[in-house]
């Protein structure tokens, strides 16, 4: 699904000072894999990230999705490219505050095109889909933080994308909400075959992924596969590992 | 879910865009209010001129005596028996009719004018003055009436009008008694009286009122009508124009011709047509004789062309520049929102249109209030202006219509109604006249519309400001900035 071929990322601040996030990453991300992206703060996690979903481009080399350069795309394929293949879950949350939480899975779909009816009926359905029915009409100010986690990850499912990428979704909850999280993303990447890349800090919520990638400096190194039982999807594989 | 994200985020920004809404209502406001007082001054110039020249006019062509042809037409005493005296102790009575400052020019000149290919109409009057003289011949020896007695010359000024087409002094009135002159009347010696003249002279339909002539005699004409002129109007008794120029031995002249222009843009080319048509003729323009004009009114235009004009325009400035400010600081404000949406597959087109969706709404709202604050401000013109006074400078050789005032014993127009009284003593040339009119600020539906326009422009240009900076935000970015 992913290949990335000696990706750098050089950011320039002020003058001439240039700060380099990636260094000649390569990776490649099988399909329904689920990666976990781990390092300390400030190493390119979430540069990593953007990339992988087109939310910037690199200063050399190239990101392939599905055999397609992301960073050659015109503006309108890259939107489309997310809005049909790829979901984000950020640590934040990133909820529209003024719409409710069905009408934030509900933007997700604007982009798709479909009638605003069907639109309306499948946002519902998602928001209801990660356990809070009863919270459709809701504004984001009027959720707990995990309430607005779930609203994000069913926005990030509802388009039904292949790829799931997720940048530290539990960082700003409390440990058992995050365990909550956590589990709702692993059953959901399990049931859908959908590739995840996580991002974390956390040692114990990379721990569940297939595959851990550590990001040091804007250096990649991909770890062995995690302790404990290998965390297969049913009928996939697990992704080659590779430096 | 446009118009429901629209909603939300004006509702969540109410207080901003209530801001921005305001500034452009003050500035749209301004500009109505201004535009309608221009208008009611405009209106209050027009009526004024109309007043003197009479409604459809846009040109009058005098000419000027030739030098040494006598101011006042060459007055003189006709004698009953030339080469005799009157007996010493004797009543003389003379009648006479004069041509005043403005030469006569032959008619024909009327239909060459009415030809040319931009004239709508043209028509001729010919402008007099009735002077009449009476005294008791001095002489003999001394006691009563030896030394002779004069009497005060009474005057009114008096207009031959054609009487076909609707230009000129009369058709600006309206008739309040009897009938106006038909073409019928043509060579009848019936006259139509104004008003003024008639209350204070006991003139009625039906009285008879006694007209001079070139060689003094006196001819009744009985009155069929009475006129209210307009404010500033010097004719005092209006007959028909062959009936002008038979008593005042001038068949086939006029000394004052109206004209109609085609339309307001070709005043300029039907004015360099007749001067070309006739060149020893004076062209005189609504827009030449209003700068002639002086008085609050005069204050007025100024005040509303150029101060008004100056301060809707800066204020409308800045409200544009407030609405371009708050817009784009809205936007900055939701950098993370708009990046959230790009990651979301939302095109940079949809996140520009949201935007320059809420600056519309916000533009249309303060298109409205300012509409009705404009329809307010003149409002409050209407009620609150104190009557306007325009006062007509006289320039050389400049004519002002109705003419009479130019006359021996001509009206200055005065006050609504003329302050005529039985004759006046001859005055020799004329105060300037002074005309009264109210102030109006008419609001039309154009204005109102070109209004709410120019609110919804302003808030367009708000929100390219702000789609422009929305449009160049690139998602990461976007995202790494702190909410």
């Amino acid at each position: 699904m992913y290949k990335l071929t000696e990706v750098t990322k050089v950011y320039r601040g002020r003058g001439t000072q240039r700060v380099t996030a990636l260094a000649g990453v390569s990776l490649t991300i099988g399909d329904g894999e689920w990666l976990a992206v781990q390092g300390p703060t400030g190493h390119g996690k979430t540069t990593l990230l953007q990339l992988l979903g087109g939310l910037d481009r690199p200063t050399s080399g190239s990101v392939e999705f599905n055999g397609r350069d992301l960073a050659g795309l015109r503006e309108g394929e890259i939107a489309a490219v997310r809005a049909r293949s790829f979901g984000f879950v950020f640590q934040t949350f990133n909820l529209i505050p003024t719409l409710s939480a069905a009408e934030n899975v509900e933007a997700a779909l604007v982009p798709l095109g479909l009638p605003a009816a069907r639109r309306r009926e499948r946002a519902r359905a998602a928001v209801a889909g990660v356990g809070l029915r009863d919270r459709l009409d809701h504004l984001p100010s009027e959720l707990s933080g995990g309430q607005q986690q779930r609203v994000a990850i069913a926005r990030a499912l509802a388009k039904e994308p292949s790829v799931l990428l997720a940048d530290e979704p539990t960082g700003n909850l409390d440990e058992d909400t995050r365990d909550e999280i956590i589990s709702l993303l692993q059953g959901l990447w399990a049931e859908r075959g959908l590739t995840l890349v996580l991002v974390t800090h956390d040692s114990q919520v990379a721990r569940r992924a297939q595959r851990i990638a550590v990001l040091r400096q804007g250096l990649l190194k991909i770890s062995a596969e995690p302790p404990g039982e290998p965390q297969s999807p049913p009928g996939g594989s697990a992704a080659p590992v590779r430096t | 879910m446009f118009l429901t994200y629209l909603r939300r985020e004006l509702r969540r920004r109410a207080r901003q865009a209530v801001v921005i809404a305001l500034g452009l209502a003050l500035g749209v406001g301004l500009v109505v209010t201004v535009t309608a007082a221009s208008a009611g001054v405009q209106s209050a110039q027009s009526q004024v001129l109309h007043s003197l020249y009479g409604v459809g006019t846009d040109i009058t062509v005098t000419q000027s005596p030739a030098p040494g042809s006598g101011g006042f037409g060459g007055f003189r005493f006709g004698l009953r028996h030339p080469g005799s005296q009157p007996a010493a102790g004797s009543r003389v009575s003379v009648n006479r009719l004069s041509t005043g400052t403005y030469a006569p020019v032959a008619a024909a000149d009327v239909a060459a004018i009415a030809r040319l290919p931009a004239v709508a109409g043209a028509s001729g009057a010919l402008l007099l003055s009735d002077i009449r003289l009476s005294f008791t011949v001095p002489g003999g020896g001394g006691g009563p009436g030896g030394q002779g007695s004069f009497r005060p010359p009474v005057t009114f000024s008096i207009a031959g009008v054609g009487l076909a087409g609707d230009l000129g002094p009369l058709p600006s009135g309206t008739i309040t008694s009897g009938r106006t002159l038909a073409r019928a009347d043509a060579k009848a010696d019936v006259a139509v009286v104004d008003s003024g003249y008639a209350a204070q002279n006991k003139i009625s339909v039906g009285s008879a009122i006694a007209v001079g002539s070139a060689s003094g005699r006196t001819t009744r004409f009985t009155v069929i009508g009475i006129v209210r002129e307009p404010s500033g109007s010097a004719t005092d008794v209006f007959i028909p124009l062959a009936r002008a120029q038979a008593l005042a031995g001038l068949a086939g002249k006029v000394n004052m011709i109206y004209v109609a222009a085609g339309s307001a843009s070709g005043i300029g080319r039907v004015r360099r047509e007749i001067s070309s048509l006739l060149p020893k003729a004076t062209v005189t323009t609504a827009a030449s004789l209003a700068s002639q004009v002086t008085g609050s009114l005069a204050s007025a235009a100024s005040l509303a062309s150029s101060l008004g004009r100056w301060l809707a325009a800066a204020v409308l400035a800045a409200a544009f520049a407030l609405a371009c400010l708050l817009t784009v600081a809205a936007v900055a404000r939701r950098v993370r929102e708009f990046g959230t949406l790009k990651a979301l597959g939302w095109r940079s087109r949809r996140i520009v249109g949201q935007v320059m969706g809420e600056a519309l709404v916000l533009g249309l709202t303060g298109g409205a209030a300012g509409a009705a604050l404009g329809y307010g401000g003149a409002a409050l013109i209407r009620l609150l202006a104190p009557p306007l006074t325009a006062t007509l400078g006289q320039a050389s050789g400049s004519a002002a219509p109705g003419g009479a005032r130019f006359l021996p014993g001509g009206h200055s127009g005065g006050p609504p109604g003329g302050a005529r009284g039985p004759g006046g003593p001859l005055r020799g040339l004329a105060t300037a006249p002074t005309v009264t009119v109210h102030m109006t600020a008419p609001v039309t539906l154009t204005v109102l519309a070109a209004a709410i326009a120019l609110a919804v422009a302003g808030g367009l240009i708000a929100g390219g400001f702000g789609g422009w900076r929305a449009a160049r935000l690139r998602p990461a970015a976007a995202l790494a900035k702190v909410g």
